[in-house]
């Protein structure tokens, strides 16, 4: 924009052109205003659930439906500590080391296997690799309803069933195309130069995959890691299907006991216990969120 | 790579494709098998025919509720999702204070997702009756209007599912904003010289420039809509009179419940069989409609 000089001398078209100016920068403002009451109230929308549900769990059960409002009248606790001892001879601490206990091998395994066979697409030449690739795209649209019966069934037939493998062992195959995909379009973008000076300097692929392309790769490999994170916490029919001992359920399949077996009463404990399941997810996400918000963007996230 | 075995590719590969036969390729084959068959668990599964799907077609009246259910709530969700993501990425991407927060807060309720805690959260939300008002009913009466019925109402109870996927359009609306910050700034000025106003600007500019992003969205949340669990499992069991019994909760129930093994991959089948062709009507027709600028998103 050129700076509006004032002379002193002002013509008729120069009175006009200001005038037209300052029509144009009430427009803006208009236009801004009408942006900010539409984003404040779709915020409002986005957050508000969120944060009462903050405020009712330290509600009693009696308070929760008597007002919209967040601050609790007299704040208490028992719906933490009557929530974590469960109906259950467990606690709710056995249920989040079980969800850990699922969760760090299924990190390990995806951040291995997808960075792999994710330099092996970006890096090599070999025969069927187009047909190979297509399949990962295949897999992404693939709807997993289709396979899970005769996945059942696979891992019924290796006596999987009631333990922790079924849930671990497709991730360390480089089950989750979608990560192997993000990672392909992130491998494309970095020059090869460094890599290509290794080999000269008598590294093999072993090494400049370790030595240069892992560390090049780790903003990506984080955002890999963050969204296996978050979709592992939420998951829900996986355990659902292949956990049936309540000593092995993740949080997921105890909070769903938990809304099972109390009635209406009990609510000030389910809403207590359920800001504790989303808290590790929404804080891992305000620690990181630039590196959700370039994997998205990077190569389009479901979810 | 210059000198390497012209397998090294492949094997870095290996886990993939040991992992794409094992969990993806034979599973897919097996379940197409399986619907022809009956299969308990109890003994070997037998071979029958088409009994299956002509039992799914003539004679199983939830499988008719279930489909349409899910067909309403597919077409529903998925194309207001799309709008709404697409609105607010428009707005988010002008430059105003606080821009960032609001993008940030936009994407919080995506980010919980499917997760159960969020799930139990809205069946209290839209709690109502019995002297127990949840947030939303509250909510409508200090507004003054009469508390609604979320699910006690079959044609209410799909609508708050619904609106549990619409609160969550914030992967869709990152993947439209990315888009529309790649529009090149050039395109808009010259609009500008030619005097086209904002709407024009919008629909003859912005919008065929990120028609391939409209096309992924548009073919992920079809993807995902149809496979929508969590929600109408944990809020309203399938109910009431089956209003949101949505066909991957028939397909659990006959299977992991009933252990109906084969009847479940028939019910699968019918179930890829459309996503099959929505996608391909959908890959058919973006040659009409998607415009691709140099060779920028496969």
């Amino acid at each position: 924009m050129t700076e509006q000089t004032l002379s002193s001398t002002l013509s008729a078209r120069d009175l006009e052109a200001i005038e037209a100016r300052k029509r144009e920068q009430r427009k803006v403002l208009i236009s801004s205003i009408f942006r900010y009451i539409i984003l404040f109230a779709v915020g409002l929308i986005m957050l508000y659930p969120l944060i009462w549900l903050v405020g009712a769990s330290f509600k009693t059960n009696a308070e929760i439906f008597s007002g919209a409002g967040f601050w609790p009248r007299s704040p208490t606790l028992s719906g933490y500590v009557e929530g974590w001892k469960t109906s259950t001879p467990y606690t709710f601490g056995r249920f989040f080391l079980n969800t850990f206990l699922i969760l760090i091998p299924k990190l390990i395994g995806t951040a291995i296997s997808a960075t792999a066979v994710a330099y092996g697409f970006a890096r090599f030449e070999f025969p069927g690799k187009k047909i190979l690739f297509a399949s990962l795209i295949a897999i992404l649209l693939l709807p997993n309803v289709v396979t899970r019966i005769p996945q059942y069934l696979l891992f019924r037939e290796f006596g999987w069933l009631d333990s922790f493998l079924p849930l671990w062992v497709p991730s360390a195959f480089a089950g989750d195309a979608f990560f192997v995909f993000m990672l392909v379009q992130f491998l494309r973008a970095i020059p090869r130069d460094m890599e290509e000076a290794a080999r000269v300097d008598g590294a093999n692929s072993w090494q400049t995959l370790i030595f240069i392309v892992v560390p090049l790769l780790t903003p990506a490999l984080i955002s890999v890691c963050l969204f296996q994170f978050m979709w592992s916490m939420n998951d829900f029919l996986g355990p659902l299907i292949y956990i049936s001992s309540v000593d092995k359920y993740p949080v997921s399949l105890a909070l769903k006991l938990s809304i099972d077996t109390t009635e209406a009463f009990d609510w000030n404990k389910i809403l207590a216990m359920s800001v504790l399941t989303i808290a590790p997810a929404l804080i891992v996400f305000f620690m990181a969120q630039k590196y959700f918000i370039e994997g998205i963007s990077a190569g389009g996230v479901k979810g | 790579m210059g000198g390497e075995n012209r397998f090294m590719g492949l094997a870095y590969l290996s886990p993939y494709i040991i992992g794409l036969l094992l969990f993806t390729a034979v599973p897919f084959v097996a379940s197409f098998v399986l619907s022809f068959t009956d299969y308990s668990l109890m003994s070997a599964p037998h071979f029958v025919g088409l009994k299956n799907y002509i039992k799914l077609f003539t004679g199983d009246r939830t499988f008719n509720k279930s489909l349409s259910v899910t067909l309403i709530y597919v077409f529903s969700t998925v194309p207001l999702k799309l709008a709404f993501a697409l609105f607010i990425a428009v707005i988010l991407n002008y430059k105003l204070k606080f821009i960032n927060f609001f993008r940030t807060a936009f994407y919080v309720p995506s980010i919980l997702g499917g997760s159960i805690a969020i799930a139990v959260l809205w069946r209290y939300l839209f709690q109502s009756g019995g002297g127990h008002e949840g947030l939303v009913n509250m909510a409508l009466m200090a507004a003054g209007f009469e508390p609604v019925n979320w699910f006690g109402d079959p044609t209410n109870a799909l609508f708050t599912i619904t609106l549990l996927r619409l609160w969550q359009f914030g992967s869709a609306m990152v993947i439209f904003l990315a888009a529309l910050q790649s529009v090149d700034n050039s395109l808009y000025e010259a609009a500008a010289i030619d005097g086209a106003g904002k709407w024009r600007t919008f629909f003859f500019i912005t919008l065929p420039l990120i028609t391939p992003v409209i096309f992924f969205n548009l073919i992920m949340q079809t993807v995902q809509a149809f496979q929508e669990f969590n929600g109408p499992y944990i809020i309203t069991k399938g109910g009431p009179l089956k209003a949101t019994y949505l066909l991957p909760l028939y397909i659990y129930d006959e299977a992991f419940k009933h252990f109906k093994m084969g009847y479940a991959s028939a019910i699968a089948w019918v179930m890829f069989a459309i996503i099959m062709v929505l996608t391909l009507i959908a890959f058919w027709s973006s040659r009409h409609w998607v415009y691709y600028a140099g060779d920028k998103r496969s």
